[in-house]
């Protein structure tokens, strides 16, 4: 119920969708609309946020960010590519205390770079690591093999 | 404007037993900013996971939080159960249910006891610490192991609670409620412990919502959510209970639904051990062989809130990524709003009382370029930073 009207409302910006079963469904959407989607399900529907989880891939880096229904147990994940060489995507922390953290983790383990974040310093290892290192990224090779 | 003046606690204090920095911006008596430092503890858990197979990985998540130990294991089985599709044995849903809520039991002991010890009431430390022993002997008996417990595979539990350990863990249950009834009365009606929590810490339903903070520190804002209900899982289904709420927000309100849920969780575990009995022994596990290619999204309540894990599988024998989101990690957060305003002294309660724990924060460290084999930061540079660090926090004094 609460999907459709998402899915009507955003039908533009929601690229491609997978319900996994009724209590866990992935969208994945543009990242420029993750603003406009992120406020509508907090503020109108009262989803909670619960983190997000960044990985690199070979389709660049990728984010899903896990949103709960509470009382209905549905977890929403909003699923976002980014681009492998200039990863970037607006932050959310600005309408958020709860994403501020874990934007400037990812920032601090992926260089991830969260555009208009307030404090996107490094969350871990404040001060106590070098600039520009980046321990979760991957580097893959030309074949298929992936070295972690 | 007057000069505000910085009080530090941590790195290494005796208030809280793991490392943390909590810097206190105070203005006399009253918390006017609070800044948050961690990083003192990084082990590299999620990085790790990805180098261990799905058997290994439990070993490890377990180890991520001394108090609760099961709860991350039985994240990662729902989060890894998910991608296989697999559903477990009743009997196997039934020890998981009475291993963590066993250990709800213990971990709300282990605060009440801090809680008091925080505000100078030592004996009701003594009481819910020598109580808690049990509890842990408990463990002993079903584990081998008073903490960390290995009790948690995929598709199922690596032991049974064979039913003649049964009537064991009945008396254990019988002696935790009379003794709740002891610390309900010891908190709930002693004037001090009122005059120093009532009001004190209040976090409002909104910023509740604003932090996504989970648990008692939600529970106790007058926010009703509990995964164990609302996404049931394990035995949850099975057995009748009831979520324990508070409006007030406020140190108190936090101590009365933890002590309270206890009292839930003496039933689920009761129900838990009838169920059992109906159940064939020994069928606790569903056997897998492969776990396909795909992601799981598995979130549990601790006793601290809600953990979450979110699996990603590629069809190796190890995760390809692994994330965990502990309830501290969003309940910490909640500092700024319930100790700012506050004076010094109910800082440090305020801080308690969303039980932190901040092991379960942090979980990184790397010092070697694997690729080139380049130290990133050889044994000098790392002194002399320490060194500078220290200095940095010298100046801002």
């Amino acid at each position: 119920m609460v999907l459709n009207e998402l899915k009507k409302t955003f039908a533009k910006e929601i690229l491609d969708s997978e319900a996994r079963s009724k209590r866990r469904v992935t969208l994945r959407i543009d990242p420029a609309a993750l603003v406009p989607i992120s406020v509508h399900l907090f503020r109108e529907l009262g989803f909670r946020f619960i983190i997000a989880s960044a990985l690199h891939t070979k389709k660049g880096f990728e984010i899903y960010y896990h949103y709960s229904y509470d009382g209905t147990g549905l977890i929403l994940n909003l699923h976002v590519i980014l681009d492998q060489k200039k990863p970037e995507i607006e932050s959310l922390s600005n309408m958020f205390e709860s994403t501020n953290w874990i934007e400037r983790e990812m920032h601090e383990l992926f260089g991830i770079n969260f555009l208009n974040h307030p404090n996107l310093d490094q969350l871990l290892s404040e001060g106590n690591w070098a600039t520009g290192e980046y321990p979760y990224r991957k580097r893959f090779k030309s074949n298929e093999e992936v070295q972690t | 404007m007057s000069k505000q003046t910085l009080i530090p606690i941590g790195p290494y204090h005796p208030l809280q037993e793991e490392p943390e920095l909590f810097k206190l911006y105070c203005d006399g008596e009253i918390v006017k900013d609070v800044k948050w430092e961690t990083g003192y503890n990084h082990r590299g858990i999620e990085k790790l996971a990805e180098q261990k197979s799905y058997d290994e990985v439990f070993f490890l998540v377990e180890r991520i939080c001394g108090i609760c130990s099961t709860s991350h294991p039985f994240a990662f089985a729902t989060s890894v159960e998910e991608i296989v599709g697999v559903e477990i044995t009743n009997r196997a849903k039934y020890i998981r249910t009475i291993i963590g809520e066993l250990e709800r039991i213990h971990s709300h002991l282990l605060w009440v006891g801090l809680a008091g010890h925080f505000l100078g009431y030592n004996t009701l430390f003594m009481w819910a610490w020598k109580y808690r022993e049990p509890v842990l002997d408990l463990f002993e008996m079903i584990a081998g192991n008073r903490n960390n417990y290995a009790m948690f595979k995929v598709g199922g539990v690596r032991r049974d609670i064979e039913n003649q350990k049964i009537p064991a863990i009945e008396k254990v249950l019988s002696l935790v409620k009379k003794k709740t009834d002891l610390l309900v009365g010891a908190v709930m009606d002693d004037p001090v412990f009122h005059a120093r929590t009532k009001g004190v810490g209040v976090l409002t339903r909104q910023d509740i919502l604003d932090f996504a903070a989970v648990g008692p520190t939600a529970r106790a804002s007058g926010v009703d959510i509990d995964v164990r209900r609302d996404d049931p899982y394990a035995a949850y289904p099975l057995v009748n209970w009831k979520v324990i709420t508070a409006k007030a927000g406020d140190v108190f309100a936090k101590a009365e639904v933890r002590l309270l849920e206890m009292y839930e969780s003496v039933f689920i575990i009761e129900q838990c051990l009838s169920g059992l009995k109906k159940e064939k022994e020994g069928d606790v596990e569903v056997k897998i062989k492969h776990i396909p290619e795909g992601f799981g999204t598995g979130h549990t309540e601790a006793p601290r809130g809600e953990v979450f894990h979110f699996v990603l599988s590629d069809g190796s024998n190890s995760p390809a990524r692994h994330k965990i989101r502990a309830p501290s990690y969003t309940n910490i957060a909640t500092f700024k709003k319930s100790c700012v305003g506050q004076s010094i002294s109910d800082a440090t309660i305020s801080l308690a009382a969303v039980d932190p724990c901040y092991c379960c924060t942090e979980r990184l460290a790397v010092a070697i370029d694997r690729q080139s084999g380049n130290r990133i930061m050889n044994a000098k540079e790392i002194i002399s930073h320490s060194a500078s660090i220290t200095n940095k926090l010298l100046q801002h004094e």
